[in-house]
């Protein structure tokens, strides 16, 4: 029998008992739903991850020299005393390695730390300081909405100026221009001279926080107790460019360290690799678990539909004897079995793509995941959804196809 | 007399024996069926039943035959046989000069669908499909597309005036309705015998007679028509009775004065 022929009695077949067959390939949607959910959050966070986090938290081919890395996960007890052995960044390590930059990199010292910053208008509020120099507003491509940004002179200076983020304009000054005004970080004066545009946000860790002044100013002090610096970014005009200025700070640093060959550098020169590194193994955990759990739907699924098969063998043993008797051959009653059972899980299947796909917008519009579908998904459930169903229907159609013509006629 | 009686074939005792008894030999096509000393036995938890214990049996193209004989006769056995739905422990059977007796599953569902076409007591449709679909089925699995599938299998309704019920499902049909659709099931594919098992035994006597009618209709056609049957009644519409009893042959009698049965 040819196959549009099988999977159209296996429709007529599913048609005519709706509702058996919807719950017959519950298991399947169920599985399918949530893998096509969970593999698009997770699509989507990756997504996120490689195209505007690493852009808009770390910047376009950037490096950063600090002392010990930012992104190291799983870092062990030894490490972090190894980390927490090593020598401080001063400005004067800061100043060599720019010293030894290539031509075209620029770079800006960046101290960071979350502080309370406050107006009289409202109660202190937490905001994300970073202290640091003219040039961070176009490594990380920030633009002014009003006002301005701080210039080179006023850093030199150790003016107390502050650019800040929306939310704080909201937070701190409801309705006021906040151009001119006070705010204080940390309980130090500052003023207000620019806005930063809105940035959004990032896993619901808003970007609009951020409050910008001067390294030069008291607040660095408050962020560096000790007169060290936190880190440089570095941005290169091309890739290549910027590795180039991250094998020159680390020739200059392990000189002036004095760091004989076979030792380990004892600072990082972090790029965003380094950030995507952790992600991606994020990502391959959550891939792992957030698959385990529908792998299992899907194991139910086969059982339900492998049972659901067997009772329809069972009842229809007559027809599959008149379907005998009328000439079909053995792989004919087994394909009618197998494409009934595939077509029930494909059915299913593409079901839960729909729910799924639903399911991973619903938690993207709730929830700061985003969702993106990744099409290879879909196509994955679709060749899933009939691998389970020929799995289930292998045993059930065979038993069918074995069935002895006159005793399955004779079957009430 | 009518014409037609000329054009019927039917075997006189004689050239059945020598058909019969050239045993290896290949019979001619035009003997439908041949049996030879053919033999079934079931193991019933134990003990061997010999349903068939040797039957020989010729049956020429165009002849229209009623098996009868008591319930463990060996008739229902026989019939499975005849229709390719079992195999024989011994002796051979030969279908349109294709010896069938040695063959395996698949090809004796091809013989099936090719050479047989079968007609139940219990009708046997498919109870969620329309008549034409029903009527389709031995098309289906003969490999005809859809077109010309449909075509035939009106033309097969129409010979048994139910083309006008095509799209109906068999428990909107009455019983003798039920059975002419089965009929046509049975034709459409052009077997060479048309096997029926108890055909009227499911019918109320007005039905039975009118089933009857398209039997010998399709016989004065050029029907090869097998009928098993315990009625008296109804094996009287055939024009040769070959009884069974206990596994072998009883009698096998060819009605001469079958024309003035059907009233001609």
């Amino acid at each position: 029998m040819p196959f549009l022929e099988s999977v159209r009695l296996a429709l007529n077949t599913i048609r005519v008992q709706k509702l058996k067959s919807f719950f017959t390939l519950l298991g399947v949607m169920i599985g399918v739903m949530f893998l096509i959910a969970v593999v698009s959050i997770v699509q989507g966070m990756s997504n996120y991850v490689e195209n505007d986090f690493a852009a808009k938290i770390i910047g376009v081919n950037t490096f950063t020299f600090r002392r010990r890395p930012n992104f190291n996960p799983n870092t062990t007890d030894d490490q972090w005393r190894e980390f927490q052995r090593r020598p401080r960044i001063y400005a004067a390590d800061v100043e060599l390695v720019r010293s030894v930059q290539p031509v075209g990199n620029t770079s800006a010292i960046v101290n960071q730390s979350f502080i309370y910053a406050s107006t009289i208008y409202a109660r202190p509020r937490q905001a994300q300081v970073i202290a640091t120099e003219a040039s961070y507003f176009d490594i990380k491509k920030l633009n002014i909405t009003s006002g301005r940004a701080f210039t080179a002179q006023e850093v030199s200076a150790g003016a107390k100026v502050i650019v800040i983020g929306t939310d704080i304009v909201e937070r701190q000054f409801g309705e006021l221009d906040p151009l001119g005004r006070q705010l204080r970080i940390g309980g130090m004066p500052y003023t207000v001279i620019g806005i930063l545009e809105k940035q959004g946000s990032v896993f619901g860790f808003s970007l609009d926080r951020q409050a910008i002044v001067p390294w030069t100013t008291p607040v660095s002090r408050l962020i560096q107790p000790r007169g060290d610096l936190q880190s440089m970014i570095v941005q290169g005009p091309t890739r290549e460019v910027m590795q180039d200025g991250i094998e020159s700070a680390r020739e200059v640093m392990r000189g002036v360290r004095h760091l004989p060959p076979g030792k380990v550098d004892n600072f990082a020169l972090e790029t965003e690799d380094s950030a995507l590194a952790f992600f991606d193994g994020l990502k391959k955990q959550m891939i792992v678990f957030g698959t385990a759990l529908p792998a299992i739907g899907l194991v139910v699924g086969a059982m339900v539909i492998m049972n659901i098969m067997l009772v329809a063998v069972a009842e229809r043993t007559r027809e599959i004897g008149i379907r005998k008797a009328l000439g079909a051959k053995r792989s004919d009653i087994l394909s009618q079995f197998l494409i009934e059972a595939s077509t029930l899980s494909v059915i299913g299947a593409a079901i839960g793509i729909a729910l799924g796909l639903a399911a991973a917008k619903v938690v993207s519009m709730l929830t700061p995941l985003p969702a993106a579908v990744a099409p290879w998904s879909i196509g994955m459930a679709l060749v899933l959804g009939a691998g389970v169903g020929i799995v289930a229907g292998v045993y059930p159609a065979s038993r069918a196809a074995r069935l002895d013509p006159i005793a399955a006629l004779r079957q009430e | 007399m009518s014409p037609h009686t000329d054009d019927v074939a039917l075997s006189t005792t004689a050239e059945r024996a020598a058909v019969v008894q050239a045993a290896g030999a290949q019979p001619d096509k035009d003997w439908v069926i041949v049996t030879r000393g053919l033999k079934r036995e079931y193991d019933m938890g134990g003990e061997i039943v010999r349903a068939l214990r040797g039957v020989d049996l010729a049956i020429r193209r165009n002849e229209y035959v009623a098996i009868m004989g008591p319930s463990g006769s060996g008739k229902s056995t026989f019939m499975n046989l005849i229709g390719c739905l079992d195999t024989p422990n011994a002796g051979e059977y030969w279908l349109s000069g294709e010896l069938v007796s040695q063959k395996n599953d698949d090809e004796l569902a091809r013989v099936r669908n090719k050479e047989i076409g079968f007609v139940f007591q219990t009708f046997n449709l498919l109870p969620r499909a329309s008549a034409l679909h029903n009527v389709e089925l031995p098309l289906v699995y003969a490999g005809i597309g859809s077109a010309e599938r449909k075509e035939r299998a009106m033309e097969a309704l129409t010979k048994v005036q139910l083309d006008n019920r095509a799209t109906h499902r068999p428990n909107e049909l009455s019983g003798g309705q039920r059975q002419r659709v089965a009929i046509a099931r049975a034709l459409v594919n052009r077997p060479s015998i048309l096997l029926a098992d108890e055909p009227t035994g499911n019918l109320d006597s007005t039905t039975s007679e009118e089933i009857m009618k398209v039997f010998e209709n399709l016989a004065e056609t050029g029907q090869t028509v097998i009928m098993v049957t315990h009625e008296p009644d109804i094996a009287a519409h055939a024009r040769r009775v070959v009884v069974l009893r206990d596994g072998l042959i009883a009698s096998d009698e060819r009605k001469e004065n079958f024309t003035s049965k059907l009233g001609l």
